[in-house]
């Protein structure tokens, strides 16, 4: 009986580890990135095109949702959240470092939380 | 798991259909635009909103142009009554005209095509200078305009419009439209109109415009699914035009096929079924399926006094397309394939030119877009056509935007046509010309087929002017004929060659643009425009006959802001055209001759509307109101059936000032 649950649970486990590395070619992904204006759009949307896998990239400036579809085959939305940091915009996950915020354009300088 | 992605979606998909709708509610509140320019879009595109289109008198797409710079309106001829359009001083057979993307005007329907949508059915017009897309196949050389009608899920339920005018013209439009469930919906659109009177106000015995009669009626279907992203169109219409001109004692019972008096007639009658179907990918915004099916046929017989012209055609289009990314939206791609099929049988008097063209083709357009500043188009096709043999149609299209608010754009690319050398110049079987076809090698009517190129560049640039707005913009298109179907009226009165091109012929066209906000509300737009137009004939080198070396085109248009929901809105056109190359009659006796160019003359339009609510609104307008009238609008008006009469050649208004009201009633 015991061997049985232990077997169930190992079957289990093996089959959401699956599901787990089943990665998701078209994932839609929406997260938040600050920043201020139209020359922010352009540069997020520049880095996050500049990931691997990131197929369409759209940053809304009056609502700051970041929202792309990425092939998890080939990059993880940390991979991206790390690139829009890069450039200097903080998203949820990723802060900028203080140098890359400093590098921003006067009108960019978003006000960090 | 898989249900929660799927409520996921379902809520997404909700919540940008609400976004949608906010936007919607807000563009109706914001002052919309008459005529937006892009900035962004890579060809050199002008949006034609419905909003522009209330501005002319009385609407079919042929008169929608009139305020537009791109887009050069003659008035309409006293034989067909409808305005013939130019772009890049080229006649609507070198431009494709689309209708949802199902290219429309073409064939048979070339002559008198665009007069067959009623405007109150028009949603939007596109308008592209230059080579356009390969998308919808090979024959656009100047220019392509695609006009989008008026969507079903997204119309109002009841809509009527009636018109009349001092020239005896009535129009109605009524809308109806039902929403049959979440997904599906239909419109009905019923258009009448009616020209019941004779005018002839010159008096020279002939009408100045035609009698006429049109009903036209549309049946629409659209589906939209969002969960599973199906989207679809059925669209049924049934057409009949009839017109009568010629003199005015010409009694068509008695008359016809006699000498008695001069008179014609031209009925249409049309039959269209298209569908659309298009699908977009679960999860894949960006990933589409289209396939575009329509069958029309198109039947008119006509006479001119004793010659008789018959041409029906019968046409199948099938367009199958799919439009995906590589890696990402920066670079996207449209591939697919094209099949057209059509069955001529066109009589002119009693020779037969019966036939059936038909072509198969494959086509990739590759779209570039940085996202910030610049974009590129690179097209191409492949086509195998029965007369047209096999060939490849490439085209470019360039955008760069090297500063704030400014963009450069250029394009150049290649177009090939059958010409259709008795439907495209139809009002020349009302003179006493003999129609003369030199050439009996090619495979068009003995002709060989058009080739052209087409090159352009053009720079807009908007700007703040003691702060308020402005734009001022410049183009220079050239367009290169290879082989062209020559159509000469400079070598005898009594004749009209058709003929292969032998030397050169091409098309200048260079057009500056300025527009400015003078007041609050209050704004001009002016255009200059010129062009070169020059074809070696057999006699030496002309412009081409018609066609004004220089244009200027002025609109001043002021709203009131609206209060109470109700408004005023006014609105004034000029138009200037410069002088005319005639065609050749100096060996007519002298009573019976144009000078060699037309005199430059003025046209002037002028529209009031008063908004009372959202539900009515009441216009008057007068066209013409300078009351221009052509010195001698018909040679050899006294002896119609001699060697001298010719009722084809028309440089300006024949009938004068017109004056016209109308209303339009919604129920939203």
């Amino acid at each position: 009986m015991k061997n049985l649950i232990l077997i169930t649970m190992i079957a289990f486990l093996g089959f959401s580890a699956q599901a787990q590395t089943k990665k998701n070619k078209n994932l839609k992904y929406t997260t938040e990135v600050n920043g201020n204006c139209e020359q922010c759009k352009k540069r997020i949307e520049k880095a996050a095109f500049g990931v691997s896998g990131v197929k369409t990239a759209s940053w809304d400036i009056s609502s700051h949702q970041l929202t792309v579809i990425l092939n998890e085959e080939k990059a993880s939305t940390t991979d991206l959240n790390k690139a829009i940091a890069k450039v200097g915009h903080d998203t949820k996950e990723v802060k900028a470092t203080q140098t890359d915020y400093d590098n921003l354009h006067s009108c960019c300088k978003y006000e960090r939380e | 798991m898989q249900k929660n992605i799927m409520l996921f979606v379902v809520l997404l998909l909700s919540v940008s259909m609400f976004s949608q709708e906010d936007l919607q509610e807000v563009k109706i509140t914001k002052k919309q635009k008459g005529i937006k320019k892009s900035y962004t879009l890579t060809g050199n595109t002008t949006i034609i909103t419905s909003k522009e289109l209330l501005k002319a008198a009385c609407c079919n797409l042929a008169e929608s142009f009139e305020t537009n710079p791109s887009i050069d309106v003659n008035f309409s001829d006293a034989l067909t009554g409808t305005k013939q359009i130019k772009m890049l001083g080229l006649t609507s057979p070198y431009l494709l005209i689309a209708e949802e993307n199902i290219p429309s005007v073409r064939g048979a329907s070339q002559a008198y095509g665009l007069s067959f949508t009623p405007g109150t059915w028009i949603e939007s017009v596109q308008i592209t200078k230059g080579a356009g897309s390969v998308i919808n196949g090979y024959e656009s050389i100047s220019g392509q305009i695609n006009t989008e009608l008026l969507k079903p899920l997204s119309d109002i339920p009841f809509f009527l419009n009636v018109y009349g005018s001092t020239d005896a013209r009535f129009e109605v439009n009524t809308h109806f439209n039902k929403k049959l469930s979440d997904k599906w919906a239909t419109s009905l659109f019923v258009h009448g109109n009616a020209r019941v009177a004779k005018n002839d106000m010159n008096d020279d015995g002939f009408l100045d415009n035609p009698l006429g009669k049109q009903i036209n009626v549309l049946n629409r279907y659209q589906y939209y699914n969002p969960e599973s992203g199906l989207v679809s169109f059925i669209n049924f219409r049934y057409m009949n035009d009839k017109k009568q001109t010629g003199e005015v004692d010409f009694d068509k019972d008695t008359d016809r096929g006699t000498k008695n008096h001069w008179g014609s007639e031209i009925n249409t009658e049309r039959f269209d079924v298209s569908t659309k179907i298009g699908y977009v990918f679960k999860d894949m915004p960006y990933q589409s399926i289209g396939f575009q099916n329509a069958f029309n046929s198109h039947n008119q017989n006509s006479y001119f006094g004793l010659n008789i012209y018959d041409i029906r055609q019968n046409s199948f289009y099938s367009n199958l397309m799919f439009n995906s990314i590589i890696n990402n939206t920066k670079h996207k791609f449209t591939t697919g394939l094209n099949f057209t099929y059509d069955q001529y049988q066109e009589f002119v008097n009693v020779n037969d030119y019966s036939r059936i063209d038909n072509s198969v083709g494959a086509f990739f357009e590759y779209t570039f877009d940085n996202t910030d500043n610049f974009s590129l188009i690179l097209g191409g096709r492949v086509d195998n056509h029965n007369r047209l043999g096999f060939f490849v149609t490439p085209r470019l299209h360039m955008r760069y935007n090297p500063w704030k608010n400014g963009v450069l754009r250029v394009s150049a690319g290649r177009g090939k046509r059958s010409a259709n050398i008795f439907a495209e110049n139809q009002q020349l079987f009302a003179s006493s010309r003999t129609f003369s076809i030199l050439d009996n090698t090619g495979k068009v009517y003995g002709l060989n087929p058009e080739i052209a190129w087409n090159y352009g560049v053009s720079f807009s640039q908007k700007f703040t002017l003691f702060t308020k707005n402005a734009e001022i913009g410049f183009d220079f298109y050239r367009t290169d004929f290879k082989s062209q179907a020559v159509v000469d009226l400079m070598q005898s009165p009594q004749e009209v060659l058709f003929y292969n091109l032998k030397g050169s012929s091409f098309a200048n066209s260079f057009q500056a643009e300025f527009n400015y906000e003078l007041i609050h509300n209050l704004n001009l737009r002016t255009a200059y425009k010129y062009y070169d137009i020059q074809t070696d004939y057999l006699r030496g080198t002309f412009q081409r006959p018609l066609q004004a070396k220089h244009r200027f085109l002025g609109n001043l248009e002021y709203e009131t802001a609206l209060n109470d929901d109700k408004q005023w809105k006014f609105d004034y056109t000029f138009n200037w055209s410069g002088k005319q190359q005639l065609p050749y009659t100096a060996s007519n006796p002298v009573a019976d001759q144009f000078p060699d160019f037309s005199p430059s003359y003025a046209v002037m339009n002028i529209q009031v509307t008063r908004v009372f609510s959202p539900v009515l609104e009441v216009y008057v307008g007068g066209e013409n109101i300078g009351n221009y009238k052509q010195e001698k609008a018909i040679l050899g008006a006294t002896d119609p059936f001699g060697p001298n009469f010719d009722a084809s050649v028309a440089y300006a208004p024949i009938f004068g000032q017109m004056y016209y009201a109308g209303l339009r009633f919604k129920i939203k």
